[in-house]
């Protein structure tokens, strides 16, 4: 028997019966033409994060965001009234890229009072007015109130900076976070802003790097070495205590040990001398629960892992925390994007805990990266295409038919009506 | 003689001669280094830094984050360098994560020190 009880239906799979238990394809991650189709009806209209507020400290600072899915860059921007927006990165005149540095295609960020195009010199306030026309007697009756930068739509929730490439979007933010995500709303992420920064390009299509990451089920088989050899269990297994959906929004929590309390075998010798290790610092500073952090109530609780559709992931320890991103660039490719945030560290040792916990976030996360290559190839052999997924693996059922169902969505509203 | 420029506090003289090679202020040129480097030679800083791994963690903690005077600086860099080498010593026993195969995975931002 397992160690957390599973809803009335008997599996966490079937308490959603929408799933289905059956074996599921894994097309939607070989097929171009699925991607090309994944662009226009996911990456195109659903909400998207591409910071935090943090990251736009000032009036006038910004940051661009190069988003491949949709072909396009975005600049985000705080404006004089302190509000943040986002534009696309395209000059009205000529078309030029309007923000970049030494090459159009990296991001850049930084500060600034306006944005001035390299090639014509023309000129846009903060909030996207065009303020400045090169010799504009040249012109033709330009009415420069119709040449502002064009708007991409832009919404904050709790930090976190999301935009939507669909001029019309068909949910608010907020509707589209839904219950089970904004049950965060006072979960204090301001307050974790020490941050380590990652970047990952890696050969496999996005949804396939997502998967390793809403499963626990490889961790005793890839991750062997997460205990100590002197105490590794050869036939070890990982259950989640709670699983939930919500939407296209997914979580798992699971249990957590408290370090201290284990005995020193369990650990390996950084870890006891660093107080830090694995899954963090042994002890962060007392930061608030929010109601929606352990909606299943696992005690002792040690971690909940909020994936939001498509492509974010947040997972939060007790004090600090996870954000991963999954930019697809082709089929088959993928930037990854990561970082841990911790209370700022108010002494050395808490700073060397913290360089501890991102060291060995990157040693694991290279296991799971392993794996991409030969998963990728494997699965473009095209040969088998009906994978048993365990109980275990429910997340990964249900991430994999919401980006069907949004593709199937977008095709039916462009099929022309029969009659 | 040339003296070293990564000087460290006099009571962890002994590491003199680990301070120019892993005194390494990133996490980019630490991970650089230990891949870089054979297991024999980890093993070796590994050895001689351990038995003081806590002692100086403590000495470098008595100093503001923000006024780390440049020798414990240099030591705390050199924990740095104990935390990175001991993931290939502790825990896979090789310089890169077992079945990491060909990811790579580029840390681009941390806090200093």
């Amino acid at each position: 028997m397992g160690r957390w009880p599973k809803p009335a239906e008997g599996s966490w799979t079937e308490h959603y019966p929408e799933l289905g238990t059956g074996p599921i394809s894994f097309r939607d991650s070989t097929s171009p033409e699925f991607y090309e189709l994944e662009r226009e009806a996911i990456f195109k209209r659903a909400w998207l994060n591409v910071g935090r507020v943090e990251e736009l400290p000032r009036i006038g600072s910004y940051f661009t965001k190069e988003i491949d899915a949709a072909k396009t860059s975005v600049i985000v921007v705080k404006g004089k009234d302190k509000a943040i927006r986002a534009f696309y990165n395209i000059c009205r005149h000529r078309g030029n890229k309007l923000v970049w540095n030494d090459f159009p295609n990296e991001e850049v960020k930084g500060a600034c009072r306006q944005f001035t195009c390299k090639y014509h010199g023309w000129r846009y306030d903060l909030e996207g007015a065009l303020t400045f026309v090169q010799q504009p007697g040249e012109f033709f009756d330009l009415d420069t109130a119709q040449y502002g930068l064009r708007p991409v739509q832009c919404d904050i929730w709790n930090g976190f900076i999301f935009i939507n490439l669909d001029p019309e979007p068909r949910h608010t933010l907020r509707e589209f976070l839904g219950p089970m995500i904004t049950a965060l709303d006072d979960y204090p992420f301001e307050l974790m802003t020490e941050r380590y920064d990652f970047v990952a390009h890696n050969n496999s299509n996005w949804k396939i790097f997502a998967d390793a990451f809403q499963e626990y089920y490889h961790v005793p088989s890839l991750h062997s070495q997460q205990v100590p050899s002197a105490v590794r269990q050869p036939n070890a297994t990982f259950e989640c205590g709670h699983f939930q959906i919500d939407g296209p929004h997914r979580l798992v929590s699971t249990a957590g040990t408290r370090r201290w309390l284990l005995d020193p075998e369990y650990m390996y010798p950084v870890e006891r001398v660093t107080r830090s290790g694995l899954v963090g610092p042994w002890r962060t500073p007392e930061t608030h629960q929010s109601a929606g952090l352990n909606p299943g109530g696992i005690e002792p609780w040690g971690i909940t892992n909020f994936q939001i559709f498509p492509n974010l992931e947040i997972l939060i320890y007790h004090g600090w925390y996870l954000l991963y991103r999954y930019w697809p660039t082709s089929h088959n490719t993928h930037k990854f994007e990561a970082y841990n945030a911790f209370h700022p560290a108010r002494t050395v040792r808490e700073r060397i805990e913290h360089e501890v916990a991102s060291v060995v976030l990157k040693e694991f996360a290279l296991q799971d990266a392993g794996m991409l290559g030969g998963t990728q190839a494997a699965l473009e052999y095209d040969v088998v295409n009906d994978f048993p997924l365990n109980d275990q693996e429910i997340l990964v059922r249900h991430l994999h038919k919401v980006a069907v169902d949004w593709v199937e969505e977008y095709q039916r509203e462009r099929s022309p009506v029969e009659v | 003689m040339t003296v070293s420029n990564k000087r460290l506090p006099s009571a962890f003289a002994e590491f003199e001669r680990f301070a120019d090679k892993w005194c390494l202020p990133t996490e980019p040129e630490r991970w650089e280094a230990r891949l870089s480097t054979p297991m024999p030679e980890l093993h070796e800083f590994y050895d001689t830094f351990t038995p003081r791994f806590e002692e100086a963690i403590e000495y470098c903690d008595k100093f503001p984050l923000d006024d780390v005077p440049d020798d414990a600086l240099n030591l705390l860099h050199l924990i740095y360098s104990m935390i990175m080498v001991s993931m290939a010593i502790e825990v896979f026993g090789t310089q890169k994560p077992t079945d990491s195969a060909d990811a790579v995975i580029d840390r681009i931002g941390a806090p200093v020190p």
